[in-house]
């Protein structure tokens, strides 16, 4: 597949394997964040670990969209989807994460009208079709998804399509980053950046992590090149002693960002005082919700939502996994009580997820997996 | 946010886990005991712990498994119900049968490739194919919603017709029931199967050693993602047709050619993975897969890099997986070949012996990871 191909090339990956081999510094232990769920995802799929040195270690970081979605708005958005007449739509990803009596999934078999959508336009288009029903869109994700939102409530405003609402639970990397950031049981060398993310806000905003932390960062595809590229220039930077924010991305990240998608959202939402991140608590300014002017689309405005807070389970150690604390198998649930089949954290429901990922793709030990795929 | 309260149901899961879990040997390091306690947790009979029934039920993944062993094979067991085979092989005086039954609900009924009707013969007729029976006779069950059209249930009566000839069988009883409009979606058909063992082959995972090749008859995905096209949700475009086909002259040139097959299967709902972990898991080997020998068309591997989806688990009405004596794999793949069906056929993938009831995927980029079977629903109504 054009496009595509050029940059799962095996040859390509292991001159790149030598090269990062060769520019590690014998007896030190390197741990990188990949911000981004989607990486985890890439590493595992595609067994990317397998061209990294033994002291190369990659943390799964916070950037998977259900993964840090709190039990109690999974609650308010069921009690939503069971108002009369209301058919809630949400990404497929979304149907399983649980909440704190159930998903919606449970939810849907109980008698809810909840759809799976692709885009939020989907959505849209549904209320279109359905006018006496009332059609809410389940919002997650961060600023690579909160653009579409944004100019789909634009897009119901021009239309007139008043029987669309959007249930916003859009947060924004930044705050997460600085949480981890501040954490204080919390050693890393550097940072992958999430590409998909950038394509919206751009390198710039990142400059704060290598001026203030003293951690790199490199802006990484999605691609197992892009990210074997991506450590082997975080290594560059600090063998040479620099510490800066760069951008592997470039064919599709550009540094100042998408202005006009950035434009939107900031036309359509606002940011919250705070917002509960699943694992991590509350952190201040970490997501946004509907403008006032645009009230007539907040669904958190338009139904009576309870808001109760579900406390995260104790024995769930999501928060530690999202920051890089505990790898997963680490975690006391893992495999046990928590499984794709029945997640008690978020962290194993998406595929993005760093649990599930490790439980699908990863479980075994390299070493007991290069011996059984031996040829 | 003004009250706070605890999900009950987390500290009952954690609390149960608990007490079916053993406690760990202190020699192993803490990523083997992890993995030995995963381990454990996988074997534990499947149970269904939700309260209703939901559509991953009804996917061919986990959940499915749970609901099948947990409470069908539960309530009817026999020794020939817990094969769990694609059909029922029994013995009737001297002769062996095999009989099977499956229903359809696909949506769209018609779509590129085929429609409901040839897949309800086509499916069935494989079942019965892959358990190394000559496929004879068929009933047809058809459920109707009220108002549905008598054209398009000429139509699909037609090609019903059309795919018994080509496949050698004859629908020889049937059934008819109408229920009121907006309690069915259109037309679901039922069909079962009946056909003969004439060969002295004997198929099952009982015969799998380490060494037997892993051996797929085409191109696979095709009929997955031509039925998430034809929904038209997604604007993709992509010239693809279902691959349904009955199988049974294939079985004949494959178990011909190659005496040493072991098993076969068709890859229907779940995939090629999940074939291959039921087969992993039911007879204690690790099966290793060579992703890029897997045969793939370019259309489906775009449609599912867009849709984040594997086509190991994407659901194939016309390709079949065989378990081969790796000494035989070249005859195997040559016979299949030879056949109009099989021309795209591939060996993917071998049998080892370590870690016993794992699928490993040497990935195409030069990785390795783990192929589990499917949790939740891709692709809900595709056969």
């Amino acid at each position: 597949m054009r496009f595509v191909d050029e940059y799962r090339d095996a040859d390509k990956a292991q001159v790149l394997a030598t090269q990062i081999a060769a520019r590690c510094e014998p007896g030190r232990q390197y741990k990188f964040m990949e911000v981004c769920g989607g990486h985890t995802h890439t590493i595992y799929k595609h067994g990317i670990e397998d061209y990294l040195p033994e002291n190369i270690s990659l943390v799964h970081g916070p950037g998977c969209p259900v993964c840090v979605i709190p039990m109690g708005r999974v609650d308010d958005a069921i009690a939503i989807a069971n108002e009369p007449g209301v058919i809630m739509t949400a990404f497929g990803d979304m149907m399983r994460v649980p909440g704190g009596t159930g998903s919606f999934l449970d939810a849907k078999a109980a008698g809810a009208d909840i759809r799976m959508v692709y885009s939020p336009l989907d959505a849209l288009k549904i209320a279109r079709t359905n006018p006496d029903r009332r059609v809410v869109f389940m919002a997650i994700g961060f600023e690579t998804t909160s653009p579409s939102t944004a100019m789909t409530v634009l897009r119901a405003a021009a239309e007139g399509i008043d029987n669309f609402s959007v249930f916003c639970n859009h947060v924004t990397i930044l705050p997460a980053i600085k949480a981890i950031l501040d954490s204080p049981d919390l050693r890393l060398d550097g940072f992958l950046g999430p590409g998909h993310v950038s394509t919206v806000i751009g390198c710039r905003p990142y400059e704060f992590i290598a001026r203030d932390y003293g951690k790199p960062l490199v802006c990484a595809g999605f691609e197992p090149l892009d990210l074997l590229q991506s450590v082997f220039m975080l290594l560059e930077q600090l063998a040479e002693g620099r510490c800066e924010v760069e951008n592997q991305y470039t064919r599709v990240v550009p540094w100042d960002g998408n202005l006009r998608a950035l434009e939107a959202i900031g036309q359509v939402m606002q940011l919250r005082p705070y917002f509960e991140w699943r694992g991590l608590g509350f952190i201040s300014h970490s997501a946004l919700r509907m403008r006032d002017e645009y009230a007539a689309y907040d669904a958190e405005q338009l139904f009576d939502v309870p808001g109760v807070r579900v406390a995260d389970p104790k024995a769930c150690q999501c928060g530690e996994v999202l920051k890089g604390v505990l790898k997963p198998w680490e975690c006391k649930v893992f495999g046990t009580a928590c499984t794709p089949e029945t997640p008690i954290g978020t962290c194993m429901v998406s595929s993005e997820g760093a649990c599930a990922a490790y439980y699908n793709f990863g479980r075994f030990t390299r070493q007991r997996l290069t011996e059984a795929t031996r040829v | 946010m003004t009250t706070e309260r605890t999900a009950g149901w987390v500290e009952r899961a954690v609390a149960e886990a608990a007490a079916t879990t053993e406690h760990d040997s202190g020699r192993l390091s803490p990523e083997e005991q992890v993995l030995r306690r995963i381990e454990r947790a996988r074997r534990r009979a499947p149970r269904i712990r939700e309260s209703r029934i939901t559509l991953a039920h009804g996917a061919g993944g986990k959940a499915t498994h749970s609901l099948v062993e947990g409470l069908f094979v539960e309530a009817f067991r026999n020794p020939t119900l817990e094969a769990l085979d694609d059909a029922a092989v029994l013995s009737v005086g001297t002769g062996r049968l095999a009989f099977t039954t499956d229903s359809y609900v696909v949506s769209p009924l018609f779509f590129p490739g085929g429609d409901i009707g040839d897949l309800a013969v086509n499916g069935t007729v494989n079942d019965l194919a892959v358990s190394g029976a000559r496929p004879l006779w068929l009933s047809a069950g058809f459920i109707l919603e009220e108002g549905f059209p008598v054209a398009d249930l000429r139509r699909i009566t037609a090609s019903m017709a059309a795919a018994a000839a080509r496949a050698g069988v004859q629908v020889v009883t049937g059934d008819t029931k109408v229920v009121q409009r907006g309690k069915a979606d259109g037309c679901y058909l039922n069909t079962a199967g009946v056909g003969v063992l004439e060969r002295p082959v004997s198929l099952g995972t009982g015969h799998i050693r380490q060494g037997d090749a892993i051996v797929v008859s085409g191109p696979i995905g095709d009929h997955g993602i031509t039925i998430m096209l034809a929904r038209g949700e997604l604007d993709i475009a992509a010239d693809l047709a279902s691959d349904t086909a009955a199988l049974s002259g294939l079985v004949d040139a494959l178990l011909d050619a190659a005496p040493g097959v072991r098993l076969l299967r068709d890859a229907t709902r779940g995939g090629v993975a999940t074939i291959l972990n039921e087969v992993a898991q039911a007879a204690q080997v690790a099966v290793v897969v060579d992703e890029s020998a897997v045969p793939v068309r370019p259309a489906v591997t775009g449609a599912c890099e867009l849709l984040g989806i594997d086509p190991l688990y994407v659901a194939c009405e016309g390709r079949l997986v065989a378990v081969v004596d790796g000494t035989q794999a070249e005859a195997a793949v040559a016979a299949l070949r030879g056949h109009p069906l099989g021309d795209g056929a591939a060996v993917v993938g071998r049998v080892a012996a370590d870690p016993p009831g794992m699928v490993l995927l040497r990935t195409a980029f030069g990785g390795t990871r783990v192929v589990d079977m499917l949790v939740g629903d891709p692709l809900p109504r595709i056969c």
